[in-house]
């Protein structure tokens, strides 16, 4: 059974049909990319998916919960994390605090235990670091522990935001756009990191990305659409030469017709 | 300069992180213990409004330094703990129950308030907020047979077992023994998954959000603890000035809680308490002032206000980060002292929208 299944998504914003029947399922395990050009809908499905948005109609999946039913604080419980295009990230807190945020899912303690900071509390402090903590190992981010955000270069502003979707400890992570604003080198060791999170801790990774290199190395399946709609899904190597693809991205040449 | 040598997590969480800091504390509050054997009575009773400013300040801090929410209501808070506990003290309840009990239900009304002001952020929570001091100001004026009316109301000396506590030098350690345990409690929340997700709330709804933080139920719970904290302020308030009317709680003291968490320092506990001493003699200080003024411009009527506002304006022109920024500032001068890089603190223009400071 998929894990993430999407049936006939629909959503209008007045009289623009951002999304229109967009059908898809991503497997247990797997690298699934959506590419389109600006203004597709990709980042509109991701919105979908974490509830920021109601959609018009259609169904959403995750492990047989029905996504549709949940509020937008239930996804990460469900167990979904994501990132942003632009990176949102608690910018007045250092690295720690933001991945500690990421942690608030697994709060099993009441008010009451944190005013007096009960045993209880404490001990789930040290259970939350211990997470962070291999988080921190596993994306290296040893180095910027105490920093606060704000003084961070874009780089690794963007793993931070990655590492923080991490210690949601999800099932499916959801990347908008990871590599915008990466240099090559730094485009490079994130494909490392993607590959490592979804072969050795089994997160099954559903990617927005631009960068076409990144996506055909990294992913198993991908996803074009274009103005809402769905194109075709494959391989990557098929998708990149799909007629319908090209025709997209690049327009159709005026003798051809 | 200090370095720590971290070896445990615990230590990261820890409320004093090295010994220099416990030393220092310590002698804080051993001085704070002596000094009212020592000072004249006057100084007393200004020192423990100092106090009393902090705790509402502590409150004010937690929901708009930590949380991100901006209120102009905050003398209303003020006003439903004393008139709260002036009441049930008046209905024959000991000290002892009316003050636990008026501050939680300044909190469960916070919570409430908090209900319509979900959805509003900015100048218009600050304009909702505003509207429900009017309206509390209106029901205490009007409610006479609860609250006196424009009369007012007279409050019970503080007992607590027979024991009177309404002396100066005697109310000086109730005051600072609930400062000291407010302050815990703000600590240990801020160290806590709850204390965290207000701070995600401040910085970024929508991340808050997708990290499963329920923003509903964190605004209220700030505005709840926020609340009973101002409200715990008004009780004492109301023993300190041992008499009570609605000219006590108006626009003008929401605005100097204001005054007092951006002056002392935004999102800062060490700030507010700088903030408090500030608020708090500020007044003082300027009655000293107009002695040795000139006639003609010590005496005019609006020097007080005026001088806060200028305060207020420098301070938000030279130093948003307030007197605990400075106090920062001068202390890494002092640990770095022969290395200090002159361009440490230089503020700087950002671009970028994520570099941008709200």
């Amino acid at each position: 059974m998929s894990l993430l299944s999407a049936r006939n998504l629909e959503l209008s914003f007045g009289g623009i049909r951002a999304v229109q029947d967009v059908s898809f399922d991503v497997e247990p395990g797997e690298v699934f990319s959506i590419i389109g050009p600006n203004g597709a809908g990709k980042t509109t499905i991701f919105n979908l998916i974490s509830r920021f948005y109601d959609m018009d109609s259609g169904q959403l999946n995750l492990d047989g919960t029905d996504l549709g039913r949940l509020n937008a604080h239930d996804v990460a419980r469900a167990g979904i994390a994501r990132t942003f295009q632009n990176t949102e990230l608690f910018e007045h807190e250092t690295v720690l605090q933001n991945l500690l945020i990421g942690c608030h899912v697994n709060r099993r303690t009441g008010l009451l235990s944190e005013l007096l900071h009960l045993p209880g509390t404490a001990k789930q402090e040290l259970v939350f670091r211990q997470i962070v903590e291999k988080v921190i190992d596993l994306v290296d981010l040893q180095a910027y522990r105490y920093q606060a955000i704000g003084s961070l270069p874009y780089g690794v502003r963007k793993m931070v935001e990655i590492a923080r979707a991490l210690c949601v400890r999800p099932k499916l992570l959801l990347l908008d756009e990871p590599a915008s604003g990466l240099n090559p080198e730094e485009t490079e060791d994130l494909s490392f990191w993607i590959e490592d999170i979804n072969q050795d801790h089994g997160i099954t990774v559903l990617m927005v990305e631009h960068d076409m290199n990144l996506v055909s190395r990294i992913s198993n399946r991908v996803l074009a659409m274009s103005e809402g709609k769905v194109i075709t899904i494959g391989e990557p190597a098929d998708v990149q030469n799909h007629p319908e693809v090209l025709e997209a991205y690049l327009g159709v040449a005026e003798d051809a017709a | 300069m200090r370095f720590i040598f971290k070896t445990r997590y615990e230590q990261d969480s820890r409320l004093i992180k090295h010994r220099g800091q416990l030393f220092w504390y310590a002698l804080l509050l051993l001085t704070l213990l002596v000094a009212p054997l020592v000072l004249d009575r006057f100084y007393v009773g200004e020192i423990s409004f100092v106090f009393i400013y902090a705790i509402a300040g502590l409150g004010l801090m937690l929901l708009t330094g930590y949380t991100g929410q901006v209120s102009l209501g905050h003398a209303a808070f003020l006003a439903i703990g004393a008139y709260a506990h002036a009441y049930l003290l008046a209905k024959g309840l000991p000290f002892i129950v009316s003050l636990p009990a008026a501050t939680i239900l300044t909190g469960v009304v916070g919570a409430i308030v908090a209900i319509p002001a979900l959805r509003l952020v900015g100048i218009y929570l600050a304009i909702a907020t505003l509207a429900f001091l009017i309206i509390v100001e209106q029901v205490i004026t009007r409610w006479v047979s609860v609250t006196g009316g424009g009369r007012g109301m007279l409050v019970e000396p503080v007992e607590i077992f027979g024991v009177a506590l309404s002396s100066p030098g005697r109310f000086y350690f109730l005051c600072l023994v609930l400062l000291v345990l407010s302050l815990l409690g703000v600590m240990n929340l801020l160290r806590a998954p709850t204390g965290r997700a207000m701070l995600a709330v401040r910085d970024s709804e929508i991340a808050a959000r997708s990290m499963g933080i329920n923003l509903a139920r964190t605004k209220a719970t700030a505005f709840g603890i926020s609340a009973a904290l101002t409200g715990l302020a008004g009780v004492l308030m109301a023993h300190h000035t041992g008499y009570i009317s609605p000219e006590a709680f108006t626009l003008t003291i929401s605005i100097q809680l204001l005054l007092l968490i951006v002056v002392g320092g935004l999102g800062s506990l060490h700030g507010v308490i700088f903030g408090a001493i500030f608020v708090g003699f500020l007044p003082q200080g300027i009655a000293l002032l107009r002695d040795v003024l000139p006639p003609a411009v010590g005496q005019l009527p609006g020097l007080e206000p005026g001088i806060f506002g200028l305060i207020l304006i420098l301070f938000l022109m030279f130093e948003p980060h307030g007197i605990y920024g400075q106090w920062r500032k001068v202390r890494q001068f002092f640990s770095e002292l022969p290395l200090y890089r002159k361009a440490t603190y230089k503020r700087q223009k950002t671009y970028l929208r994520t570099e941008r400071v709200r």
